[in-house]
Formats: structure tokens, C-alpha cells, sequence
């Protein structure tokens, strides 16, 4: 298990860096200097070759290159283009409307969807098993714009109850309106994940309701509620947490939409001003910390799975 | 659904409700892609014309109602499934094209260069189809219908290529390409004459779903202000426009989305009940 961890972080390091230089190249590919969206339009030659050597970008692109991992190394990831202020401060600000907001959707999408698609697998020929496949079916095709502006209509603007998006100037220093306004994209973002997943945990426990492990422990008189509990969870778990995995990744870079429905001042509202500004280190920075996430979240994935599956740690390469 | 053809007694639970549902996905789409093809040589306004008051509710005059400068929605509803549509095969195109030749390179690569590929296709999934087409966006110098589209076939080309890279792997490991190469045919012609042939039906049903994904993605992009600019009438940014009067006018919010929802989840129903018909380990005994 050790040497598996000590491998699989190799991995990760060496995907942020392969990361890291496709970034890297993507943003240089980019048309115009990124010194020209600093200065603006209409700017004399000479401001514009002041700001390309403030920022660097008359340098030959290899010495760029250099500078660039060298300041990531360093964990620098530079100032904004607009507001001067330091990347990485905008950032962790920003993560901390991000991370809550997925990660409680991430938990409650669990809470809904592991139990119903348990039991749309056990109860696959009653009607409620049956209802709950075409809801989950159906809810796959839901646009998450569209539910959010939904929710907005019947709960703050129809009923009144919480409020239709923005979030508190002082942030968490207002507590009330701060989970408040996180009520309804946590919800939006929730109800889109649980669809999917529960397609996933009902396909994971069909399959492991046909298995010839659980008729044995049938034979051997276990109930059937028992049986599963005791060895088809396990099982069924597997595979279930690849897909929380790539949903958790998912989310975490497509609450951009939600963000932007519900005026929240997160990590994707941040890249979507950073893309209209051409803000290029903001644009950089957001990227560079979301590959991070995602690629920690498949580590974490993994490494799970491992400690679910005695199976995957003899297996020595793939 | 009285048109179901009930040809095969086998099975026929399953099958029927196979078949119900393939025709509910193919009527859904159907209507979507008359709509759009209507929209090019009849709309009941012109897009931009300011024809009837401010927010006005369905009314026969106004099937959709109005916007809030006064025009009409159901036109724009219809020159939104155009969109979708246009937008839905292009960055299918393109992400097919680029990702089946991917895949295929991959598959018939030198270990390396297969393992690399395979790992390149593995880290851009990872990160959503829109997120890397808001980059392509962020690399051009204006939004347009045609920057979208190239943008989400981008998007979707990892997906492809890995798809194309497995169904091709399985396919070179079986008895007939070994004696199709015995019997002297060169790599190209087998390519053209047995792999393509061989995952076309699989491959289809995946591009198939692939549409609905690019579809959403171009809502989304619109939506977030990044897609085709105003004269086009994307449902994405129909409802963005829509939301700040989501209240005194509900349909100018609603109706976009139904018509995005109504494609996507029969753009699935359909691929579901191809996939059912092209498998013939299910159905047909």
C-alpha cells in the first residue's frame, strides 16, 4: 500500500507538471501579448514595451518558461492584470465560497442518491424502482442554468423564503446570509449530481445482485437485505467511487454556471472575469489550482478504492 | 405511441418499453429538427423586430409571448433549435474527426506513444467540455457562432478519441484482422474496410449522447455570455436574458430551458434505443 501511494504521487506530481506546461503553452498560444491587455487600447509603443517588461513577456519564450515554473515552484502565482492584487489572496478568498459550495452539494447529492439508487436496484420491478430509474433518467437532461433559475422562481420569488443569489459583502462575518444564500445552488448543484449518481450506484448494485458471492451467502441463509449489507455494499462501492471522483472534479470546475445564476463570488465567476478582462494570471491561476484539485481528487479516489478492494492492491501493475 | 411495431415476441417487457421510449426520443427530436429546419424558410416575425409589447404572455398572436423589447419568443425558439442543431453536428463533426483519428493513431501507436495519448485523453476529461471550450473561446479574439462550435468539438474530442481508442483495440485483437493481414491487405484498407465499419454502431450511439453534451455546452456557453453574439438566438441566452424577469414573465425563462431539456433527453432516449438495437446480445434471441 505504501509503495502503491508513493508511486501514485509520482503520478499526480508528474500530471501538475505535464498540467503545468500545457498551460502553460495553451496561454502563450493565446492572440496578442498579454502586456497589450494590460496597458489597454490606444497605448504608445513605449507603454506597451514598459509593461512587456514588467511582466516579462519580451523575454525569449524558453526564459519564460523558466520564470513560470520557478514561480510555481514558489507557489507565486503573480497579480492580476486589473487589480493588481496577488493571485493566490483572489483565490483562496474566492475557494472559500467554492469549496463549501460543492462540497456540501458533493454530500447531500450523496445522501440523496445513494439510498434511492440502492433502492431502485433492489426494488427494480416495483413501480417506485421503476419511477426512480426515469427520474434519474430524466434528470441526466435537466441544464443546470435552467433548474437554478427554477428554484429561484418557486422558492425566493414566488414563496419567499431565501434569497435569489448574491452573497454577503463581509462574506462568513454574516453568517445567516452567507448559508442563506448558499441554500439554493447547493440545491441546483445537488439535484443535477444525485441524477447521474444514482444511475451509477443503481447499475453498481444490480450488478452486484446477480453476483455469484451474494447467492452464496443466500445459500448459506443470509436475508437478502443482510447479504447485501454485508457483502454487496462493499462490492457495489467500488466502482461508485471512480464516479464520485470525476463528479466531485466535475462540479467542483462546473459551478461556474451556478455561480454565475446565482451571482455568487466564487472560483468560476473569477475565471469567467478573468477570461472577459483578459486577465491572463487570474485566468492562469484559477487553472493551475482547479488541475490541482481534480487531480488530488483522483489520487484520494484511488487510494479509496485500495483500501475498499483487497483485490486492486495485489494487483501489482495493470 | 401507436406506432410501435411489436414484430418480436421475444422478451417483448423489455423490448416494448425499449421501443416506447426510442419512439418518444425520436418524436422529441423530431419536432426539434423540424422547428429548425422551418426556421430557415419560415419564422411566424422576423428575429429582431420589436412586434408586440413588452412582455407579453402565450397568446395566440405570440405563441411563446414576447420578450422584454417586445419580440417575439416562439421566433426565437425556432431560431434556437437551428442553432442547437447547427452547433450540435459541428462540434460533433470536429470532435470526431479529431478524436477517431486520435483514437486510431493511438491504438495502432508504439506502446509510448499509446500509453502518452491514453493519458492525454484521460487528464483533458477530466476537466469539462466546457470549461476547456471557455478557454478556446478565451483564445479568439471575438465570440461567433463558429468560434462556439470549434470550441466544444475540442471539447469533446478526448472523449471520442478514447472511446475510438478502445472500441479499435478490440476490434485489432480478433481472428479476422490477423488473417486479413496474412492475406496481405495493407493497414489502410483495414482501417476502411474492418475497424470503421466494425465501431461505427457503437461509436454512433456515443457521438450520439455526445450531441446532447455539446448541445448543453453551447446553452451553457451563451448563458455565460461566451457564445454565438445577440443576432443569433441561442435558448442558452434566451434564458440568461430572461432571468432578471424570470418573475412578472416566467415562459421567456421556462420555455428555452423546456426546449434545451426536451432535446437532450431525447437525443438520449434515442441513443438508448439504438444502442438496444445495434446490440445483439440483447433483444433478438
Amino acid at each position: 500500500m505504501l509503495r502503491y501511494m508513493a508511486r501514485r504521487l509520482v503520478i499526480l506530481l508528474l500530471s501538475l507538471f505535464v498540467a503545468a506546461i500545457v498551460l502553460f503553452v495553451l496561454l502563450r498560444l493565446l492572440p496578442g501579448d498579454p502586456a497589450n491587455a494590460l496597458v489597454g487600447v490606444g497605448a504608445t509603443p513605449e507603454q506597451i514595451a514598459a509593461a512587456q517588461a514588467q511582466i516579462g513577456s519580451d523575454q525569449p519564450l524558453a526564459a519564460q518558461f523558466v520564470t513560470y515554473l520557478g514561480d510555481l515552484a514558489r507557489f507565486d502565482l503573480g497579480k492580476s492584470f486589473v487589480s493588481r492584487a496577488p493571485v493566490l489572496e483572489e483565490i483562496s478568498r474566492r475557494l472559500s465560497v467554492t469549496l463549501p459550495l460543492t462540497l456540501s452539494a458533493f454530500l447531500l447529492s450523496m445522501l440523496i442518491a445513494i439510498p434511492l439508487g440502492i433502492l431502485a436496484a433492489v426494488k427494480s420491478d416495483r413501480w417506485y424502482g421503476l419511477l426512480l430509474s426515469v427520474v434519474s433518467q430524466v434528470g441526466i437532461a435537466v441544464p443546470v442554468f435552467w433548474l437554478g433559475v427554477l428554484l429561484v422562481y418557486v422558492f425566493a420569488l414566488n414563496l419567499r423564503l431565501l434569497p435569489s443569489g448574491g452573497f454577503p459583502l463581509r462574506g462568513y462575518g454574516d453568517p445567516a446570509r452567507a448559508v442563506t444564500s448558499m441554500v439554493l445552488p447547493v440545491l441546483t448543484i445537488a439535484l443535477i449530481m444525485s441524477a447521474s449518481l444514482m444511475r451509477y450506484v443503481r447499475a453498481a448494485t444490480l450488478e452486484v445482485l446477480g453476483s455469484d458471492f451474494l447467492r452464496t451467502a443466500r445459500a448459506l441463509g443470509e436475508s437478502r437485505t443482510g447479504a447485501l449489507m454485508r457483502h454487496g455494499l462493499r462490492n457495489a462501492a467500488v466502482p461508485v467511487i471512480s464516479v464520485l471522483g470525476i463528479e466531485l472534479s466535475t462540479t467542483f470546475l462546473g459551478a461556474v454556471v451556478v455561480e454565475q445564476v446565482f451571482s455568487l463570488p466564487g472560483m468560476g465567476s473569477m475565471l469567467l472575469l478573468g477570461i472577459q478582462q483578459r486577465d491572463y494570471p487570474n485566468i492562469q491561476g484559477v487553472l493551475i489550482i482547479s488541475t490541482l484539485l481534480v487531480l488530488l481528487t483522483g489520487f484520494l479516489a484511488d487510494l479509496l478504492q485500495r483500501v475498499l478492494d483487497p483485490r486492486l492492491r495485489k494487483e501489482a501493475r495493470r | 405511441m401507436s406506432t410501435v411495431q411489436t414484430a418480436r415476441p421475444m422478451g417483448k417487457g423489455r423490448r416494448s418499453r425499449g421501443n416506447a421510449t426510442y419512439w418518444l426520443g425520436l418524436v422529441l427530436v423530431g419536432v426539434i429538427v423540424l422547428a429548425g429546419l422551418v426556421s430557415f424558410v419560415w419564422t411566424p416575425y422576423a428575429l429582431s423586430d420589436m412586434v408586440g409589447g413588452r412582455l407579453e404572455a402565450p397568446s395566440l398572436q405570440h405563441w411563446a409571448g414576447t420578450d422584454r423589447l417586445g419580440r417575439d419568443l416562439f421566433t426565437q425558439l425556432m431560431i434556437g433549435a437551428r442553432i442547437a442543431l447547427i452547433v450540435g453536428c459541428g462540434a460533433v463533426g470536429i470532435g470526431a474527426a479529431i478524436g477517431v483519428t486520435t483514437g486510431l493513431l493511438a491504438a495502432f501507436a508504439t506502446r509510448f506513444l499509446d500509453d502518452a495519448l491514453a493519458a492525454v485523453f484521460d487528464i483533458l476529461i477530466a476537466f469539462p467540455t466546457l470549461l476547456i471550450a471557455m478557454l478556446v473561446v478565451a483564445a479568439r479574439e471575438e465570440a461567433s457562432l463558429g468560434t462556439a462550435i470549434l470550441a466544444l468539438g475540442i471539447g469533446l474530442s478526448p472523449i471520442v478519441g478514447r472511446i475510438t481508442r478502445i472500441l479499435t483495440k478490440q476490434v485489432l485483437g480478433q481472428d479476422y484482422i490477423t488473417a486479413a493481414r496474412v492475406s496481405g491487405t495493407s493497414w489502410g484498407a483495414i482501417v476502411f474496410w474492418h475497424i470503421l465499419p466494425n465501431i461505427a454502431p457503437f461509436l454512433g450511439v456515443n457521438l450520439a449522447l455526445q450531441f446532447g453534451l455539446a448541445v448543453m455546452a453551447e446553452a451553457s456557453l451563451s448563458y455565460l455570455g461566451l457564445g454565438a453574439p445577440p443576432p443569433n438566438a441561442s435558448w442558452g441566452r434566451m434564458l440568461q436574458e430572461a432571468q432578471g424577469t424570470v418573475y412578472t414573465a416566467p415562459w421567456g425563462a421556462f420555455l428555452p430551458g423546456l426546449a434545451l431539456f426536451a432535446l437532450v433527453i431525447g437525443i438520449n432516449l434515442l441513443a438508448d434505443g439504438l444502442r438496444d438495437r445495434f446490440d445483439p446480445t440483447k433483444g433478438a434471441a
